[in-house]
């Protein structure tokens, strides 16, 4: 799909360039105002965006998959700093259970692989999920459980949990959920998701919304460097400085070739199978990578500004960085994958390489 | 402006996955009859004439190219899966790989009928070998400083000079090489040079001495020019104006499987080495290393399928060379440390030290030959608008 003939995509792209503009956040949120924030939610609602993966049936837009993705990664682009991708995430999982998406901001648990929760006889919750993004802001959670070594799918009241603030690299909500004793609003058996799908379908979001944070740090960076004169010439003339800027366009090429190229394998599978583990992780390890590299090279385009309060670039950086620790980091992805090649033997690895 | 950088998600089509069996199948045969070992293949110079036959008789070369030279009217992703499968098991196609990617496309673009209904088929019957005269012993990278003379005579051109690094020239059939045919001008140095199609093996004037290189093999080479004659219709484009005939074919050269699996080998063999339960460094390191493979694969499907749709993604192309030699230059030191506990007697360990050592020393050209890493990052610079 090329974001260019895509109504889905213009749509989004118009309410944040209106409504979230990274420099005009950045000044509010210096001055703690946050005025800019019910507007912005509310477009994003109004325009169906928020459960663009819910159908239509379960209260949502019925958005393709590609396109809910595309959607992300113009988010990402613009750095948006409130729960659009953990309330599409759950809304996408509440409908893989058949589960109606409630209205408000929504978010999802567990985010890590080594946290679980389970569903008890008595219908009430019990366990923790560390790490959940913007858990404090979301009115409802969507959760897997564990109910009698199946999974399940549970719409949670948040206001019901017990949280543990905290707050990530980027400055966003990033809290600790409780669920014990939490009876859920709503349960639902899955069709073959558990808490391994859930983990492949929010790294795959993260990677979308990494890509396009990438893709706008290669913008600025070139930008500033064609206007920053010095020694008597724009910066972007020099050799070394357009030698690091190529590398980072290298960086988010890759991001945007990976995170394209998960979102179209997901949107087109049937089943969360090896070959779509395989595109998840690829995504996963290659664009936190991006991020790493690619954060720090625009950074040294930049000089002192891009390390002040004041200029936008941190707005992608530091959640480049932190995106890169949701749902899985390069490491978790590429053990896990790497034990999986080993298992498969040397000769299956360009087999599976090249299977699509 | 933002920069536009887009690679749309294009998956191999079920005719290109048809034909992989297909050639996967007649590698597994070959290798079977002995034409070709590719543990060993690696070290060899992979100039194999009777493999070629075989390949040119399976319409495998020229496949894009129109039926009435010898092609197969083949789209690119077909001929994507015949070269990322052929390289990825280090199969001997140097008689005929400059000539099926870039000096065939050259000839179709610029040469007259009846050369092409001469030399194309000869090339899709892998009879073919073609060689590119490019550098010069002044002019390496700044190719717009050749000064290998072309002077005009009647019926036309004495070649007087010398190119160098050019790979396979002992052997190949023929040169497409860059003379000076003017100096250049005040305004524009690129000007006065001309692109020529030369007859190796059937012109006077013409010596090639080998060049050593440090692994000990010796597939490139001086080619000295003394008046050789080429005739005026073996001109290939306007004259003087070569520097205007970079063409898509750019594209395509800077964005295949061979910008990235050159030393896919060692890739191969350290997961043999680590064995089926790798310790967890051993595990993080291949999961980084798939992970790349797969995203270079994918991107540099991506710019093939692209311009097969008529796109260009001219920038996507030069991002795709600069990401995919560094890769495949960095795999072996990667490997090696990753290796770096394995017991010295363990299993296939003798045989990836011997592949290894090869890729460490094969290494520092995967980011000079075809263009080397900085006039790359140059061309990205400028695709970027920096420059």
């Amino acid at each position: 799909m090329s974001e260019a003939d895509n109504i889905v995509v213009d749509t989004t792209t118009k309410i944040f360039q209106d409504l979230c503009d990274p420099q005009t956040v950045n000044a509010a949120a210096m001055g703690e105002d946050d005025g800019w924030k019910a507007p912005l939610w509310s477009a994003l609602e109004d325009s169906g965006l928020t459960l663009a993966w819910v159908p239509d049936d379960l209260g949502g837009a019925g958005a393709s998959i590609v396109d809910g993705f595309a959607v992300l990664r113009v988010a990402g682009g613009f750095a948006v700093p409130v729960p659009l991708a953990e309330t599409l995430l759950a809304g996408w999982l509440l409908a893989r259970a058949g589960i109606s998406s409630p209205r408000g901001a929504m978010s999802v648990a567990p985010v890590r692989s080594d946290d679980t929760v389970t569903l008890g006889d008595d219908g009430a919750l019990l366990g923790r999920a560390r790490g959940v993004p913007f858990a404090r802001a979301a009115d409802h959670l969507a959760v897997v459980a564990e109910a009698g070594g199946e999974a399940v799918v549970a719409l949670v009241d948040r206001a019901a949990c017990k949280l543990k603030e905290g707050v990530s690299l980027a400055g966003d909500d990033k809290d600790e959920v409780d669920f014990t004793g939490v009876v859920p609003i709503e349960v639902a058996a899955t069709d073959g998701i558990d808490s391994s799908a859930l983990m492949l379908m929010g790294a795959a979001v993260r990677a979308c919304e990494m890509a396009g944070a990438l893709h706008a740090i290669l913008d600025i960076s070139v930008e500033y460097s064609k206007e920053r004169v010095a020694f008597e010439r724009p910066i972007a003339k020099f050799q070394a400085v357009q030698h690091n800027l190529a590398r980072l366009a290298g960086e988010a090429a890759a991001a945007i070739a990976a995170a394209g190229s998960v979102a179209e394998a997901i949107a087109t599978a049937q089943v969360f199978d090896d070959r779509i583990f395989l595109e998840v992780a690829a995504a996963k390890i290659r664009v936190g990578e991006a991020a790493g590299e690619g954060a720090a090279i625009a950074h040294q385009a930049h000089g002192a500004i891009g390390f002040t309060l004041e200029h936008v670039l941190h707005r992608y950086t530091r959640r480049l960085w932190s995106w890169r620790d949701d749902f899985g980091s390069e490491a978790d992805w590429a053990v896990r994958l790497g034990e999986m090649v080993a298992a498969r033997g040397a000769d299956e690895l360009w087999p599976m390489v090249t299977q699509h | 402006m933002p920069s536009n950088i887009e690679f749309d998600p294009i998956r191999l089509p079920p005719e290109a996955e048809e034909l992989r069996t297909e050639v996967r199948a007649f590698l597994d045969e070959e290798i079977a009859a002995g034409t070709f070992d590719p543990e060993t293949a690696p070290f060899t110079n992979g100039f194999n004439r009777e493999f070629a036959r075989k390949v040119g008789a399976k319409g495998w070369i020229g496949m894009t190219w129109p039926k009435k030279y010898g092609g197969q009217e083949r789209s690119f992703l077909e001929r994507y899966v015949v070269t990322e499968e052929f390289r990825a098991i280090a199969a001997p196609t140097r008689v005929f790989f400059t000539a099926d990617r870039q000096s065939g496309p050259v000839l179709i673009k610029y040469a007259n009928e009846d050369i092409k209904m001469d030399v194309l088929p000869r090339i899709t019957r892998g009879e073919c070998c073609f060689c590119i005269g490019m550098s010069e012993p002044g002019s390496g990278s700044d190719l717009f400083a050749a000064s290998t003379k072309a002077t005009k005579v009647d019926g036309g051109w004495h070649i007087n000079g010398t190119k160098i690094w050019t790979s396979s020239a002992h052997l190949a059939d023929y040169m497409i090489g860059l003379f000076r045919t003017s100096p250049p001008t005040e305004e524009n140095r690129r000007h006065g040079l001309t692109s020529f199609l030369v007859d190796l093996k059937n012109t006077e004037g013409i010596s090639t001495s080998p060049i050593h290189q440090m692994t000990g093999d010796a597939d490139f080479n001086e080619v000295h020019f003394e008046d050789a004659f080429i005739p005026d219709d073996h001109v290939m484009g306007a004259i003087d104006d070569a520097w205007k005939q970079a063409t898509s074919e750019l594209a395509y050269e800077r964005s295949g499987p061979e910008r990235f699996l050159e030393t896919l080998y060692v890739l191969v063999e350290l997961v043999r080495v680590l064995g089926e339960k790798p310790d967890v460094r051993g595990a993080e390191g291949i999961g980084r290393l798939v992970a790349q493979l797969h995203t270079l694969r994918r991107m540099s499907v991506s710019v093939n399928g692209m311009l097969q749709a008529g796109k260009e993604p001219v920038l996507e192309g030069s991002i795709v060379k600069d990401l995919g030699t560094n890769w495949e230059q960095d795999l072996p030191a990667r490997a090696r440390d990753l290796a770096a506990f394995v017991d010295p007697e363990a299993g296939n360990r003798a045989a990836f030290d011997d592949l290894l050592q090869y890729a460490t020393m094969i290494a520092p050209k995967l980011t000079i030959q075809g263009g080397t890493r900085e006039i790359l990052r140059g061309i990205i610079a400028r695709g970027l608008d920096l420059r």
